[in-house]
């Protein structure tokens, strides 16, 4: 089945089958295997004679690597061969990108670039011969300050006149804020071993697109796609940081294509952060202009962001602001700076991660200028089209976020004044905040074969990062096949399956899903076909087949033979005429130490519109994950560059803060009820990223409630509440 | 990391020659060695294990209490005497990395744990402490979690660990020997300031091994331990107080006040003691005593935050023993 | 001269610079056991050694001569899975799955701290026996990251383990 969608989908099938799994929280298939250290990631397959590869960086922030000394090394103990081959990629590819990344990696952009491979028979001969390797380089300098250098204009929408707006509002607000780089973090860190025979090469790889990443690949290395076969059945989490081919894969597989043996690769934790993706660090201007009731009349948003020079990704940090909230004057203008520090790519949730919480900071503001709660506010500026293009929207749960996460969290609806509650030296306060995450789907694939014993295979190259994948496309085939999905066999990871959406911007359940959902539908038809009844007087349940005026078994229709159909999805006109997104609301309560300026997370409550729940466990852990890196995003994480030579000085995970689990309080999802037929075929939208889009900025206005601090800095460490805690 | 000659020590005497020798260093719980040498920061040639020896009990000595230098950080944070007699120390050790390293990491080993500097731990970057005269990163870099006392122009690193500063509040000494000789140093004057040899943290000779920690008899009173972190666990310090104070007729009888993350060594200023003894706490009272203290404060821009994040957790701390209200 | 991994005997490496995680993962083919950081930082190599909790990437290999090593595969297996790997399943205390045998090594170990009376940064009084709050286990449990962030469901999985049901 073939569906390119131009229209909504408001069937509502999977509400109508009656198997009843869709949207049960049911555990994940693959969690005996991870609970017990069974599940294999991309480092752990055992392969005979397998060589051990560690990358060897240049301590230099720009410039051409002269010479490689490879005699230097190759009579150390175990060391078989460097690898400086111009095909190695010094950088990730970007999400999508589906072509080879910058080569060759001899020419040096960002410090601790890697520029070549030592290859030896053991991990720690090859690590210390890695720091042994002579490379003879010529510097250059180069911009490392995003303040330093000039921007260019990426983006501009302006309609009527923000600054007569400005200057005509009875309540305005004007305020500037920053936010650090964030780096993935995933705990994986990027591995591949690569094995080349007969002219193709096999990547057991820890990637989260493989359909993007083999020719990706190909492209690096100069082979054809149908010569690369990418194995990722488990990710260690990713993130964005492997959205796009790395360094490691493309080193791994060149070095096994020359030595012809097995070579694993395996970043150390300091080279992840240094040479993999980095979020953008943002400069941004909020600009509000409303009425005497609080209704916007004016919305600016303007944000400066960085990338290296040639590369085209730019923090999309408007993305939401476009129409998350109404004001017919607007002007929203987004630069970028180019600097030599490692790539600018997507790390969870691109763009809305970093640009929904400064809006929802002057949102407070505005609210305690205008003396409404914060809560009421929100609810008045939910605009009735999208403000830019007019564009009606889809389903959209923001008003019902707000209001029931409301009533959940027990907020009180007041205007605000802060420093109204201290227990002890500490400070206590709440805040809220909307959160919104556009939507998006990508074309998909999946084979769904029926067994002739009645059980049934998924196949596509679609990962599972974490997401619950597994899990939901055997609540969505058992759903339409009338089946448990402990009898669906789930298989991923392996570009020998039909080519999936890939796990990244928050597509994958509803791409997938659909994909799935698609070739259910051909098997039902196949079906119907068979018993010469149409397809939709079928009713699937329990192994059993039922139409009007009989049943069958499903075993017994099959007849000993198996049947398969292929689903493929294509997102079409329905996602073109709409404006859809995902929305909800954030309500966070927080303690601020009076004397420190340290603040801890008390509690949280997110509820959260995604469409419709594919799964309600997995499902509340992606939300509960998302409010997790809101804390981190609010309270801790920053990459810290050296203004000299922009080389990462925090790189590693003792210095780079992720919130620990002491960090992380009590947290409450909700997940509204809602079907979004312009979304996906079947109704969903994305949940991975929108939980942590806006949280931040609830955190924000919590410790402004508490103790009076208005941070405009992110992270809000304390010596920044400290600075801008009021004294007395 | 390096390729090693690995020797086990049988005997303390033999693991004190072993390390009198060039490019040799003593393995505890390698919490901190390992970790540095697999970033070829610590590159020995010889690597003396001695996790073996005998020195890995608490015991009483006379009223105070001597642990022994592989006494894990867990055991001593346990230890009843520890709790019931020296909070303060139980404290600091609790507050310090995560129950799997203070399980490995030893009461040696964490005295002599190296800075945490960024610059120090990259080995691609300039740092005087690692490599004597290449210069130092940090002060025209990040100095975030950097010195604002004490710290010369060739280094402004800091001593990162939590426990060194309680045992510097409590006035512990340490007991080092080498192959025929020992020696004490109070844990006060154990690690070294700057100066323009950085690249020496303590006054630990080659050859000489820390064997234990004493702690004096009991003094009571109410003891604190106060780390202020980024994040609420597993995170150094950016600052820590560590407080043994007592009071009679409400004033000061003791006032004895160590502070960590602030300099190249757990930082004690005797002046305070002097400043606070027979004074009637109060804020005021409190706020002179953070002037003595950070009288010569340098700040390297980043770090500035320091300076008034140690007086706010000084008079958080005096508070908090002794009841004034902020 | 060998390290005990799950009642079995391996011979030491000959190489010394094996840290005990290579060791496990590499030479004893246990690969259950993580390496996140191979610095300390993350707690992913977590594993029980003589009955306590440790960093397998901090500890040399050579210097486990004679130990008793639990890794992940020890505490249960795809047939037989134990209470805390039961407990994680539940309540959905992971995601990509990655940290996880190191997360439920450390509760494993932690629970037994716990009853040994072992205080920690969150215990209010050092002198009495610590109890089994939240806040409790968000401290002992703060040597592992999960970046998935998982925290909330793992600190219900242990609850639930040491079987006080909230
Ligand atoms: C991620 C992380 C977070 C941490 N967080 C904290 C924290 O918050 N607070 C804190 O205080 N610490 C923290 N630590 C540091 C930890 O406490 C130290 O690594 C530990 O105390 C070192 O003890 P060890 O026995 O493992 O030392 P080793 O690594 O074995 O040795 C360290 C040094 O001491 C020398 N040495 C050891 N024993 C002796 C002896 N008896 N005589 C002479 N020299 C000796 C060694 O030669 C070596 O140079 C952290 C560590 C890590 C990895
Ligand atoms: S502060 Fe000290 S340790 Fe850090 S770079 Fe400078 S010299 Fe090295
Ligand atoms: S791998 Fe050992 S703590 Fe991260
Ligand atoms: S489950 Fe992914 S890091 Fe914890």
């Amino acid at each position: 089945m073939h569906l390119k969608q131009d229209k909504p989908d408001n069937r509502n099938v999977l509400d109508t089958t009656a198997q009843g799994v869709i949207g049960a929280p049911l555990t994940r298939p693959e969690g005996l295997l991870k609970v017990t250290g069974t599940a294999t990631y991309a480092a752990e397959y055992e392969v005979e004679g397998c060589l051990e590869g560690v990358l060897v960086s240049v301590p230099i922030m720009s410039g051409e690597v002269l010479s490689i000394d490879e005699d230097s090394v190759l009579a150390m103990p175990g060391v078989v061969a460097v690898i400086s081959d111009e095909r190695l990629t010094g950088r990730a590819a970007q999400g999508t990108a589906g072509e080879a990344p910058f080569q060759p990696a001899q020419t040096v952009c960002y410090w601790g670039q890697p520029v070549a491979l030592v290859v030896a028979e053991t991990f720690e001969q090859a690590r210390d011969a890695a720091k042994h390797l002579v490379i003879e380089t010529r510097a250059q300098d180069v911009p490392v300050d995003p303040e330093k250098v000039d921007t260019k204009v990426e983006e501009t929408t302006r309609t009527g006149d923000l600054a007569h707006a400005m200057a005509e509002a009875a309540h305005s607000v004007d305020v500037e804020f920053t936010t650090e780089g964030h780096a993935s973090a995933a705990m994986e860190p990027h591995a591949a071993i690569a094995q080349w025979q007969d002219d193709s090469l096999t990547v057991h790889a820890s990637l989260q697109m493989l359909k993007f990443n083999r020719a990706e690949l190909a492209d690096s290395l100069g082979l054809k796609e149908e010569q690369v076969r990418l194995v990722s059945p488990y990710v260690g989490g990713g993130f964005g940081s492997k959205l796009g081919i790395s360094q490691e894969a493309v080193a791994a597989s060149l070095a096994a294509m020359h030595l012809g043996r097995p070579v694993r690769v395996v970043m150390s934790r300091q080279q992840v952060f240094q040479t993999i993706m980095r979020r953008s660090e943002t400069h941004q201007r909020v600009r509000l202009a409303a009425d005497n009731e609080g209704r916007l009349t004016g919305f600016g948003h303007e944000a400066r962001v960085s990338n290296l020079p040639g590369e085209s990704f730019a923090e999309p940090v408007l993305q939401s602001s476009q129409f998350l909230y109404a004001g017919e004057n607007r002007l929203l203008q987004l630069e970028i700076a180019r600097i030599h520090r490692m790539t600018a790519g997507s790390v969870r949730a691109p763009g809305e991660a970093v640009g929904v919480q400064t809006v929802e900071q002057a949102m407070d503001m505005l609210a305690e200028k205008a003396g409404i709660d914060p809560v009421e506010l929100r609810l008045r500026n939910i605009p009735e089209k999208h403000p830019a293009n007019g564009k009606p929207f889809s389903s959209r749960k923001l008003a019902e976020a707000l209001r029931e996460g409301a009533k959940a969290f027990g907020w009180e609806p007041r205007p605000r004044k802060p420093r109204h509650t201290r227990e002890g030296e500490w400070w206590i306060g709440t805040g809220v905040a909307s959160a919104a995450r556009v939507h998006a789907v990508v074309e998909a694939k999946a084979r769904v074969t029926l067994r002739p014993d009645g059980t049934a295979v998924v196949e596509t190259d679609m990962t599972d990062i974490g997401t619950g994948t597994y899990a939901i496309l055997g609540q969505v085939a058992g759903e339409m096949l009338g089946l448990m999905p402990d009898d669906i066999d789930v298989r991923l990871g392996d570009t020998d399956f039909p080519a999936g959406s890939g796990s990244g911007g928050s597509w994958g359940a509803a791409s997938c899903g659909s994909a799935v959902f698609l070739a259910c539908e051909g098997l039902r038809k196949k079906l119907a076909e068979r018993l010469k009844v149409a397809d939709d007087g079928l009713t699937l349940k329990d192994g059993f087949v039922r139409w009007d005026g009989g049943e069958k078994a499903l075993t017994e229709l099959l007849d000993g033979k198996p049947l398969d159909a292929t689903g493929h999805f294509e997102p079409g006109d329905s996602t073109e005429d709409m404006a859809i997104s995902s929305y909800g609301a954030f309500f966070a309560e927080v303690a601020v130490n009076h004397w420190t300026g340290e603040t801890r997370v008390r509690r949280m409550t997110g509820a959260f519109g995604i469409g419709r729940v594919l799964n309600a466990r997995t499902a509340r852990s992606q939300c509960l994950g998302g409010m997790t890196w809101c804390i981190g995003n609010a309270l801790t994480e920053t990459l810290l560059f050296d203004p000299n030579d922009g080389h990462l000085v925090n790189c590693d995970l003792a210095e780079y803060h992720v919130p620990v689990n002491r960090d992380v309080p009590d947290l409450d999802v909700l997940l509204l009820e809602e079907r979004d037929g312009s979304a996906s075929p079947i109704q969903a939208k994305g949940v991975g990223e929108l939980g942590l889009c806006g949280g931040a900025g609830a955190i924000a206005n919590a410790i402004y409630d508490a103790c009076g601090a208005r941070v405009f800095a992110y992270p809000m460490a304390p010596n920044r509440v400290l600075a801008a805690m009021p004294q007395n | 990391m390096r390729p090693f000659d690995y020797q086990r020590a049988e005997r303390l005497a033999h693991a004190a020659q072993l390390t009198a020798q060039s490019d040799t260093l003593a393995l505890a719980g390698g919490t901190n060695l390992v970790d540095l040498m697999k970033l070829q920061v610590e590159t020995p040639q010889v690597l003396v294990d001695i996790g073996r020896l005998p020195l890995g009990t608490i015991e009483a000595e006379g009223d105070g209490l001597r642990i022994g230098a592989l006494v894990s950080n867990t055991d001593t944070a346990v230890h009843p005497r520890v709790r019931a007699d020296y909070p303060v120390l139980a404290r600091a050790i609790l507050a310090g990395a995560t129950q799997q390293l203070r399980n490995k990491a030893t009461t040696g080993g964490n005295l002599c744990q190296r800075t945490r500097c960024y610059y120090f731990t990259n080995i691609d970057q300039p740092c005087n402490k690692r490599e004597p005269g290449s210069g130092c990163g940090a002060i025209d870099g990040i100095a975030r979690i950097h010195a604002v006392l004490g710290a010369s122009t060739h280094c402004i690193a800091t001593y990162p660990g939590d426990m060194a500063v309680a045992m510097a509040a409590l006035d512990a000494t340490v007991e080092i020997a080498s192959e025929n000789a020992s020696r004490s140093v109070p844990v006060r004057e154990f690690h070294r300031l700057p100066g323009d040899t950085p690249e020496r943290d303590n006054v630990l000779e080659p050859g000489e091994i820390i064997t234990a920690v004493t702690l004096p008899a009991p003094v009571g009173g109410t003891q604190i331990y106060r780390k202020v972190r980024e994040r609420s666990s597993y995170a150094f310090a950016l600052c820590s107080v560590a407080a043994v104070i007592d009071l009679a007729d409400n004033r000061f009888t003791r006032a004895d006040l160590a502070f960590g993350s602030l300099a190249h060594k757990p930082w004690h200023d005797p002046r305070l003691a002097d400043l606070l003894i027979g004074k009637e706490p109060s804020l005021a009272l409190f706020d002179k005593a953070a002037d003595l203290l950070l009288e010569d404060t340098q700040g390297y821009g980043e770090n500035d935050f320091k300076i008034p994040l140690a007086r706010r957790t000084l008079a958080a701390v005096l508070c908090e023993a002794t009841g004034v209200e902020a | 001269m060998a390290i005990s991994i799950n009642g079995q005997d391996y011979p030491l490496p000959a190489d010394p610079r094996t840290s005990l995680l290579d060791f496990i993962r590499r030479e004893a083919g246990l690969t259950g056991t993580k390496k996140g950081c191979d610095h300390g930082q993350c707690g992913a190599c977590t594993v029980i050694v003589n009955g306590i909790r440790i960093n397998s990437c901090l500890s040399l290999a050579v210097t486990n001569d004679g130990d008793e090593v639990t890794t992940i595969e020890g505490l249960g297996t795809m047939a037989a899975p134990g209470t805390m790997q039961e407990a994680f399943m539940a309540h959905d205390g992971f995601q990509c799955g990655y940290c996880t045998p190191g997360q439920i090594c450390s509760a494993t170990a932690m629970l037994q701290e716990l009853a040994a009376g072992w205080p920690s940064d969150a215990t209010a009084d050092l002198e009495a026996a610590p109890t089994l709050t939240d806040e409790e286990i968000r401290e002992r449990m703060s040597g592992n990251l999960c970046r998935c962030g998982a925290y909330a469901n793992i600190v219900a999985a242990i609850r639930d383990a040491a079987g006080e049901h909230a």
